[in-house]
């Protein structure tokens, strides 16, 4: 037999056990569920109850030693210095010329112990960058298999697991459990911008951890989901995706298509007056000082229901910027897009045209419609946070 | 004295809707209700501890998705969660299920007839067809044939472009489609009974028509032009119950400035110098405004609230005349499990059950009701919210509605009473034990509603959910009839914004938002004044 080109994950026999619409994909050479049942379904379990999404192939890095903290503050774009132990921050990092090469969740273990978790390899770039730090850079990915659990009921379902503490779990924070006996870490995190959170645990533990959210989440109409689902509640939460949205700074071809994170609407997350250099500081300085970013990366909401998929943005005649996400939310019964425009453009309230093609019985036909931009996240329910 | 702009009688979701339009365009407006809550037939009640029912209408589907989006529904807690089944348990052979998925539905309905379970591609498609033809008539003023005003002729000739573009074929079908009996129209796709029997059910829900009555296939598409998402035909559950509908409208009017009063029943709008100026209520307290808007169906509207002097004697006739009748009950039941039937997998649970297996057993439910009783088998379209939504029953009970067809206004022996509606209730019950042995067991509590009741409690009169019957004859610009069917009566200054006019029930919002449409237009014209 030739060798399977793509890895399972911890947790493939059970989801191929559900997967009954046996629609996969890859995801950093792991095959995953882009929907077991049905996207509707998936999606509405999201927003309405709970639902499962295996993130194992997610890269994990873990960093350790002396110079762990040190080294991280001259990574990423936020200041390390106020990640409390037990806190987990979304941040970017950037290269030299202050471009985006990723952003992802740091989870802040304990003193000099980190854990950078990333949708792209980036062994080089930190062990690169780590010259001359007293610090150890593994990639973990195949060490720790996670489970993400979102939506509404997120939290009773857990609590009916025999999970502790979790009333107690904050936005963004981690805690370290035992379950049966066996060790868990629970973050208040996740990509769907509802309540949630992600469990992590040994591969070895995977199918045991599914059987027992499974029987825990059995009244709670619990269910387990694929990407597809997954992304219509990203778009909604506005959050990125690296390669979708932007290209990564290591994978632009085109120097013009890096990002800096001003231009992707994460300046938030860049603290120009933290202590010291971190990498792409002098460029970011210089950005700040100019007037506007050159691009941006804004939401739109858009009129009419086609989604805007690969559309043209006109202010006026001139062509400004093109969606990088587009669907129709069912939840917050409108048309949004994620798009890449100009700078001067990106004012939340300003009125655009958007040009959308969209497939007809064989015909493409064209229309043209009226966009605003508006702030992300599109979609932001109280209890994300409560 | 305050005064209004527009003083709206009853907060059923049409009021609501008109309000909210009406106050977004600046208008100062009061809508009063008879009842201690809001939404008239889409309300969610807690009658049994731990438990929401959508006590009246159950599921959602129509609700014009322009309404949703110009009054922001989803941000005042509007929710549609889509479900994804329907299936007609049977006591002869494997039950039927039909499924979202198009392979997994070719293969479940392929078990009783591989021809049906491909005619069926056919069949939706010709519906859908029929609803591109109609979607865009329902958020417009039916143009009037009749009139030779611009508006009405550029309506029509509106109406003409797209039914021109449609092609000789399928111009005879439009017409054969708005009035003849479902029962032909599937003789025409399918061989099997159980699947004539389920698309069938649709065809009979809240009229007074069996599926061999001219008329009955338009009813079908009256439901299936709705939409969730753009899946044309699908319907879902308002999270929290249908009365999360009427409180996500209610928000968007509120937001706007409208105010809504409840437990403030109007007994008479006043009219003076053939004007309607205002209305009186039940404690002697007058409101007074400008546009006088009734949210009631045309029955109440004209022969109850509006008083006899100020009506042409041919208006009240029509309005005697019109047909609004009861035809439906209802069941909202607590259960202490999920119920499982004969022979159902859990997915179909989830979705809609469909007690009727062949159209004979419709039509023999019928017959019972033509002649004043209740079905002795009756039809029953039932579901249950809390396999979807959890905010319905505790964890493991639930919640089910179970909507009956037909039972009579009036029945042959006299009027309803308690005993009567225990049996009809059993009648039911029974029926369902039928297809579910343990379910008398699993009863924690259980709401009885005949057509009397819903009269009674919730005004609709002869409890028609329709607020009028669906035929021909009864809609477009003959709804509710010639002459008041632009939304405007013929007592100046006096609307009608319910599903009595045009595009008719099902928790559209349509008719409500014409109506606001048409009364500003009165507005700026200052026609209203």
């Amino acid at each position: 037999m030739s060798e399977q080109y793509l890895r399972e994950t911890p947790f493939h026999d059970r989801i191929a056990a559900v997967a009954s619409a046996q629609s996969w994909e890859r995801w950093q050479g792991h095959i995953t569920a882009v929907t077991l049942g049905g996207m509707d379904r998936e999606y509405f379990a999201i927003r309405n109850s709970a639902s499962v999404y295996d993130v194992s192939p997610l890269i994990k890095y873990r960093i350790t030693g002396a110079d762990a903290a040190r080294f991280v503050d001259r990574l990423i774009t936020r200041d390390v210095a106020r990640c409390a132990i037990g806190q987990a921050y979304y941040t970017p990092w950037c290269d030299d010329d202050g471009k985006v090469i990723e952003d992802g969740t740091l989870f802040r273990l304990g003193k000099a112990d980190f854990l950078l978790n990333a949708a792209l390899h980036n062994l080089h770039w930190l062990r690169d960058t780590a010259y001359g730090f007293d610090v150890t850079i593994e990639d973990v990915s195949a060490e720790i298999a996670g489970l993400s659990v979102q939506g509404p009921l997120a939290q009773t379902v857990l609590i009916a697991m025999g999970i502790g503490g979790l009333e107690r779990l904050a936005h963004m924070r981690l805690a370290e459990t035992r379950l049966d006996d066996r060790p868990m870490r629970v973050s208040r995190t996740g990509f769907t911008g509802d309540l949630g959170y992600e469990l992590w645990i040994r591969p070895g533990d995977a199918s045991w951890l599914w059987d027992r959210l499974m029987a825990a989440g059995a009244l709670y109409n619990v269910l387990p989901i694929g990407s597809a689902a997954l992304n219509h509640a990203r778009i909604e939460a506005g959050f990125i995706l690296v390669n979708v949205d932007f290209i990564s700074a290591t994978y632009a071809l085109r120097p013009s298509q890096k990002r800096s994170p001003y231009e992707l609407g994460l300046g938030w997350a860049v603290n120009l007056k933290k202590d010291g250099y971190f990498i792409g500081k002098r460029a970011l300085l210089a950005e700040r000082k100019a007037a506007t970013p050159r691009r941006a990366l804004v939401g739109l909401e858009i009129d009419g229901r086609k989604p805007a998929v690969d559309a043209f943005i006109y202010a006026g005649k001139r062509e400004v910027g093109r969606t990088t996400s587009a669907i129709w939310s069912p939840t917050l019964k409108k048309n949004i897009a994620i798009a890449s425009i100009a700078g001067d453009q990106a004012l939340p309230g300003t009125e655009l045209g958007i040009e959308i093609w969209h497939p007809k019985e064989l015909k493409i036909e064209r229309s043209m419609v009226g966009c605003r931009v508006v702030h992300r996240p599109f979609y932001d329910p109280p209890r994300k946070k409560a | 004295m305050q005064r209004y702009d527009a003083v709206i009688v009853g907060a059923g979701h049409n009021g609501l809707v008109t309000a909210a339009y009406l106050a977004k365009a600046g208008k100062k407006v009061m809508v009063l209700e008879r009842r201690h809550l809001i939404g008239g037939a889409a309300v969610s009640e807690q009658l049994y501890p731990g438990f929401t029912y959508s006590s009246c209408s159950y599921v959602c589907s129509l609700l014009r998705p322009e309404i949703m989006r110009d009054l922001d529904l989803p941000r005042h807690g509007l929710q549609v969660n889509p479900y994804e089944t329907s299936s007609c348990p049977t006591h002869h052979g494997e039950p039927l299920v039909m499924y979202h998925d198009a392979d997994r539905n070719r293969r479940s309905m392929s078990r009783h007839s591989a021809r049906d379970a491909e005619a069926y591609d056919c069949y939706s498609l010709e519906i859908r067809r029929q609803c591109r033809f109609i979607k865009p008539l329902l958020m417009m003023t039916p143009p009037d044939p009749t009139s030779f005003k611009w508006g009405d002729i550029e309506g029509l000739l509106r109406l003409g472009r797209t039914f021109g573009q449609m092609g000789e074929r399928q111009m005879y079908d439009i017409l054969r489609f708005w009035t003849m009996s479902i029962a032909d129209f599937l003789d025409e796709y399918f061989e099997s009974e159980i699947v004539k029997a389920l698309s069938a059910g649709s065809s009979i829900i809240g009229t007074a028509l069996g599926p061999r009555s001219p008329g009955s296939a338009y009813v079908l598409l009256h439901h299936y032009m709705g939409e969730v998402d753009g899946e044309i035909g699908a319907w879902g559950f308002a999270r929290g119950g249908m009365g999360s509908v009427s409180k996500a409208i209610a928000g968007a009017a509120r937001e706007a400035g409208a105010e809504i009063r409840t437990e403030a029943e109007v007994t008479a709008v006043i009219v003076k110098g053939g004007k309607a100026v205002g209305v009186a209520l039940a404690d002697g307290e007058e409101v007074y405004g400008t546009a006088i808007v009734s949210n009631l169906d045309p029955k109440r509207t004209f022969l109850k609230i509006l008083p006899r002097q100020h009506l042409p004697e041919e208006v009240y006739e029509q309005a005697e005349r019109f047909k609004i009748r009861g035809s439906s009950g209802k069941l909202n039941i607590a259960l202490d499990a999920l119920p499982q039937f004969k022979g159902l997998p859990y997915d179909a649970h989830c979705g809609a059950i469909e007690i009727g297996d062949s159209l004979d057993y419709l039509e023999r439910a019928f017959d019972d009701y033509k002649y004043g009783q209740w079905s002795r088998r009756p039809f029953l379209d039932i579901v249950i919210p809390s396999t979807v939504d959890p905010t319905m029953a505790p964890p493991g009970k639930h919640y089910m509605s179970v909507f009956v067809q037909y039972v009579p206004y009036k029945l042959a022996d006299g009027p309803w009473t308690d005993e009567k509606r225990q049996a009809f209730g059993d009648t039911v019950i029974d029926t369902i034990s039928e297809y579910c042995p343990n379910f008398r067991d699993l009863i924690l509590h259980c709401q009885v509603r005949t057509p009397w009741d819903l009269e009674n409690e919730v005004g609709l009169t002869e409890g028609n959910i329709f607020h009028g019957e669906l035929t021909l004859d009864q809609l477009m610009f003959n709804r509710p009839f010639p002459g008041a069917a632009q939304y405007r009566t013929p007592v100046r200054n006096f609307y009608m914004c319910g599903s009595g006019t045009h595009p008719g029930g099902g928790v559209m919002g349509a008719p409500g938002a014409n109506a606001a449409r048409e009364i500003l237009k009165d507005f700026k014209g200052r026609v209203l004044s």
